[in-house]
């Protein structure tokens, strides 16, 4: 591809290391990104269910996710528009508790995450497991907003950020690969950033 | 794949060869340059390749310096597909990577890697009835879809509410204006209208038959956007919203 006449690396060196390739820092902001209008649910009013492929389907109200064992998460997190934002903290419960009380069957290997809005995304089981996922209501120590996806979102910190379903509702275990709602719309089913899967089409 | 999303592969509407979900990189040059407003740039481009686009659809735009760093951003497309050039209009942005070099850098006969379209959520089927809700350089995709429609002899179809500071900073105003958009100035009065955002009286006005609605611009437009349609009476769920740039 042609190198662009008079265009010149600006951003520094340094903290680039962090940064997956395509991506720029946003420093202190967190832009808002959402397909849909932005939902009003009350605490009182959410749930999340765990089903499809598993041994005991399981619904956890607002009160009975505050009884699990509490997980945070510190690091960066990176939206296929480009921007990364680094050093976030969020707070919540590990996926793993909710699926080891759930039972995935031996033939579970995908879920499919549902918002209350209708939205879905797609992700390998193995994505969401090993501490590797999470459902959050804190952030930076606050309740989460609801622009951000409170009262509860799901947080996939090493998948571009679409996969962190915001208004959470559902985690429904499949055995083959369902594309969801941008994966449907041309964005790549897995979203890795250090591998720049933006697209379909992407390696 | 599933055909059953509101955006599914039936529901593609007049430019029925719009169903590419897998674009690939190519390239375009830059056949005119200019400056509609100091902070503004509308650059048309001849695109290799080319595939075709539903008003709406945005393109990705890749600037690639000599040791092959690179940055990319996306642009809405102004120009209806029949138009056989892209045309994009870009805001200036003190300090921004991408919108800075396509101002004040890029010039007629260069080349810039291109990718497109992409973004079908985002995009108006054609048959739809349908109101815009556009502010600031978020008038862009408004601009492509009432340019579709007038060609298709339907411009009944697309609905255009376009908020601007002032007549100036307003892309298009001229165009959309004479499309018969409601134009809403914040900061100065023009003819009757005083200065100020459209009101729920404005919006609730245009609503009557109108399926879809696309909002368009900053986050805290987009914000405020919502919130006018929902209390207008328009459904949350026929509510598409595209939001532009850094906010915190
Ligand atoms: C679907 C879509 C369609 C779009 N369509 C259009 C369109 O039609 N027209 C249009 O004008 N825009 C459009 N945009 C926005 C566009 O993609 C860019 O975000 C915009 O042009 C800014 O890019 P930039 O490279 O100039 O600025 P950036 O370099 O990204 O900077 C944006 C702002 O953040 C600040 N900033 C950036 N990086 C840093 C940093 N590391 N530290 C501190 N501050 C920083 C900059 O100073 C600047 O003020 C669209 C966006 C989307 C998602």
């Amino acid at each position: 591809m042609p190198v662009t006449r008079g265009f010149f690396r600006r951003r520094p060196d340094g903290p680039e290391s962090r940064l997956p390739p395509g991506q720029y820092d946003v420093g202190a902001g967190w832009p808002v990104l959402t397909a849909e209008a932005t939902p009003h649910l009350e605490r009182d009013a959410w749930s999340v269910r765990v089903d499809g492929l598993v041994d005991r389907p399981t619904t956890w109200t607002w009160d009975d996710v505050q009884q699990l064992p509490r997980s945070a998460y510190t690091g960066d997190i990176h939206c296929v528009t480009t921007w990364s934002k680094f050093d976030v903290t969020f707070g919540g419960v590990s996926v793993d508790t909710l699926l080891e009380a759930a039972g995935p069957t031996a033939d579970a290997a995908f879920v499919v995450a549902h918002a209350s809005t209708g939205y879905t995304t797609n992700l390998p089981l193995a994505d969401v497991t090993g501490g590797r996922a999470w459902l959050v209501w804190e952030y930076a120590g606050k309740p989460l907003t609801r622009e951000h996806g409170g009262p509860v979102r799901l947080l996939v910190p090493h998948l571009y950020f679409w996969k962190s379903a915001k208004w959470i509702s559902r985690l429904e275990l499949v055995a083959e690969d369902q594309p969801g709602f941008w994966e449907r719309n041309g964005y790549h089913d897995r979203g890795d950033p250090w591998r720049e899967q933006r697209y379909q089409g992407d390696a | 794949m599933s055909a059953d999303g509101p955006d599914g592969p039936d529901d593609v509407g007049a430019i029925d060869a719009v169903t590419a979900t897998t674009t690939a990189w190519t390239t375009g040059r830059i056949i005119t340059h200019d400056l509609p407003a100091p902070h503004l740039v509308r650059l048309r481009m001849h695109v290799e390749d080319r595939q075709r686009h539903r008003p709406g659809q945005h393109y990705l735009i890749r600037l690639r310096a000599p040791d092959d760093y690179t940055a990319q951003r996306s642009y809405s497309l102004a120009s209806d597909d029949d138009d056989p050039l892209v045309e994009f209009l870009v805001e200036r942005l003190p300090g921004g990577e991408v919108s800075e070099f396509l101002a004040d850098v890029a010039e007629v006969g260069d080349v810039l890697e291109l990718r497109g379209p992409i973004g079908r959520w985002f995009s108006w089927d054609t048959r739809t009835p349908a109101l815009c809700l556009v502010g600031g350089t978020g008038v862009v995709p408004a601009v492509a879809m009432t340019r579709t429609a007038r060609r298709l002899g339907r411009p009944d179809l697309v609905r255009v509410v376009a908020v601007g500071r002032g007549p100036d900073d307003l892309p298009y105003a001229d165009e959309l204006d004479r499309a018969g958009a409601t134009l809403a100035f914040t900061r100065q009065s023009v003819g009757e209208r005083p200065a100020g955002p459209p009101t729920r009286e404005e919006v609730a006005a245009l609503l009557d038959g109108v399926e879809v609605a696309f909002v368009c611009g900053s986050s805290r437009f987009a914000a405020f956007a919502e919130g006018l349609l929902t209390e207008a009476g328009l459904s949350p769920d026929a509510i598409r919203v595209e939001r532009f740039g850094v906010t915190g």
